[in-house]
């Protein structure tokens, strides 16, 4: 097995992030002699709206901007060696990978080999009875839209090791981007927990693009970041023990600091001795950091214990109606007149609804559903306060039911309200759980011999 | 009291950044010292009562710090505070992005020495408690 380090580069963090970014981490990794390309697409709900998307039309269901993603880049990954890994499959992997051969087709290239990732999706009633047995009452009178476990980076591995230049996947961890290429690469003991453990945190540092390389870092004054308008996607060297170098895309803005990377390292981090992936059990409490200039960080430190016996899934279901209303108030006592909207509104519909209100210029996003912090904050006096009230019902009727409240306030007071705007839509709610892995079907093909 | 002995209260974005993450209706918050020299002042000052007390309008139903002394770090677990979460919360912000900004407007006593070199911004105006 080569042991010279691995070059992976993330050019999207979830479904609609940039999708310009890639072109100059193709650059980056070509110039070195190539690598792997990965582009992190799922979010929590994104893939139970793909699966919506696939009942719609069973051709769709992956990501939907695949076309952007991948049609720049395909001939140059494919001329300099460097793989593409996702989980833009989402809901429908096999989909996606006949998506990518068109591609290959219409640029006139040579037919990429391309492996799908399948198992994600539970759908065996062996697995939903599993779902029962630990999520209980919880899951009655459900309609659930999807049902996915967490794969890690075993397949990935597999289908790289036997030749692969596209992975596509649907659910799999974001990490196992990542270290699936890394097993494939070095030929790691799949139980080798702290080289697991480390490329794991590399695949974490990547995962959502550009909240490492000062994207998601910049505040003016305080944390200032040169040509955040263009910064780039990050690039991690990943050597033959699992030791990693955070650093992005040449010829890019944004910057990569010991600062921007240890925001990433915790990001939706809990115990730090124990971030669970399907994988490993990451160990970042006792890493640290090291500056090497140029936009290039080492994080050392990080070990690894074994995987867990179980694997997360996600059960998403219809969950009723959002219903959210606005409109502004100006001037002399905008915040009061704000107020009383919102007290009139409330004092209209009384209990029936989880009802939310916000003054947008007053106080908002720091609030509380409950309303708490906006009642025990007196008023600021602000003149320029839009009320933002927000509801949710089972039924479709009764949600409108809030539009139409603050649509009335055109005409039934406070003075002076203007600018209504409402949307009412429908909602996607989640459960987790774990299930042994051994009750997830879990594997990968080659398009041809699925779709020949 | 000698000069050397007094100290200020500056708010914690002076000494420190911070970063939320979500799973679920529990939010992460880490807290990062600027500089070394500004990590003992948040052990000893920014304790899981205190955050628990300055997020007590959410309700949260733990909460649990790990230190990251390596890192000069800590990480914030805070259960139960997101309303319900992306799925349930009707807070514009139902990720609780924001949380970490507000957790940086908590305020620690450091030395005046230390408060002169700390960063800060020009004409900013912290919210109240």
């Amino acid at each position: 097995m080569p042991q010279s380090p691995l070059l992976i580069g993330c050019a999207s963090g979830f479904s609609g992030d940039r999708s310009d970014g890639a072109a100059a981490v193709v650059r980056t990794l070509a110039a070195q002699g190539g690598g792997t390309l990965i582009f992190e697409t799922l979010a929590e709900r994104t893939l139970a709206l793909a699966q919506l998307a696939r009942n719609d039309d069973p051709r769709r269901g992956y990501e939907p901007l695949l076309d952007e993603l991948v049609a720049p880049v395909l001939a140059d990954c494919l001329r300099h060696g460097i793989s593409i890994v996702s989980n833009f499959g989402a809901a429908n992997p096999q989909g996606a990978a006949l998506r990518i051969a068109e591609i290959a087709r219409e640029q006139g290239l040579p037919a990429p080999r391309i492996a799908i990732v399948h198992g994600d999706a539970l759908n065996a009633p062996e697995q939903r009875a599993l779902m029962k047995e630990k999520l209980g009452a919880a899951l009655d009178g459900l309609d659930i839209v999807s049902a996915t476990a967490y794969l890690g980076a075993t397949e990935i591995a597999q289908a790289l090791a036997a030749g692969a230049q596209i992975v596509v996947a649907g659910r799999v961890a974001d990490p196992s981007l990542t270290l699936g290429p890394a097993l494939a690469h070095f030929g790691w003991d799949p139980a080798d927990w702290p080289k697991l453990g480390r490329a794991t945190m590399a695949g974490h540092m990547l995962e959502c693009g550009l909240q490492v390389t000062g994207g998601y870092f910049c505040v003016p004054g305080l944390k200032d970041v040169p040509d955040v308008d263009s910064a780039g996607f990050p690039i991690a060297e990943i050597q033959a023990d699992g030791e990693f170098v955070i650093g992005k895309a040449a010829d890019t803005g944004g910057a990569v600091d010991a600062r921007t990377v240890k925001e990433q390292l915790l990001y939706e981090v809990h115990d730090p001795a124990r971030y669970l992936t399907p994988d490993v059990v990451a160990d970042l409490s006792h890493a640290h950091v090291v500056e090497l200039g140029g936009d290039r960080v080492a994080v050392r430190g990080i070990t690894g214990h074994a995987r867990p016996a179980e694997l997360k899934v996600n059960v998403c279901y219809r969950g009723g109606w959002l219903a959210e209303a606005e409109i502004s108030y100006a001037g002399v006592q905008a915040e009061a007149r704000a107020r009383l909207a919102a007290d009139i509104v409330q004092k209209r519909l009384g209990s029936a609804f989880k009802l939310r209100a916000d003054l947008i210029g007053a106080i908002s996003i720091l609030g509380d559903d409950a309303g708490e912090m906006r009642r025990a904050l007196p008023d600021s006096h602000a003149r320029d306060v839009r009320l933002r009230l927000a509801g949710e019902h089972a039924d479709r009727a009764q949600a409108e039911r809030i539009l139409r409240e603050v649509t009335a306030l055109y005409t039934c007071g406070p003075a002076g309200g203007g600018g209504v705007r409402t949307a009412l839509r429908p909602r996607l709610n989640m459960l987790s759980c774990t299930i042994p892995r051994e009750a997830v079907h879990s594997g990968w093909n080659f398009l041809e011999e699925i779709a020949p | 009291m000698t000069q050397a002995n007094q100290t200020v209260a500056v708010p914690l974005y002076r000494l420190a950044h911070s970063r939320s993450g979500d799973k679920g209706n529990i939010s992460n918050l880490s807290l990062i010292a600027w500089d070394p020299e500004c990590y003992a002042a948040l052990e000893a000052q920014v304790t899981e009562t205190r955050v628990a007390d300055w997020f007590a309008y959410r309700h949260p139903t733990g909460v649990k710090r790990y230190t990251l002394p390596t890192l000069h770090a800590m990480n914030f677990v805070l259960d139960g505070v997101l309303d319900g979460g992306v799925n349930d919360a009707l807070n514009l912000d139902t990720h609780g992005k924001s949380l970490s900004f507000r957790l940086l407007d908590m305020t620690v006593e450091v030395s005046a020495e230390l408060a002169r070199r700390l960063p800060d911004i020009p004409g900013d105006r912290p919210a109240a408690a």
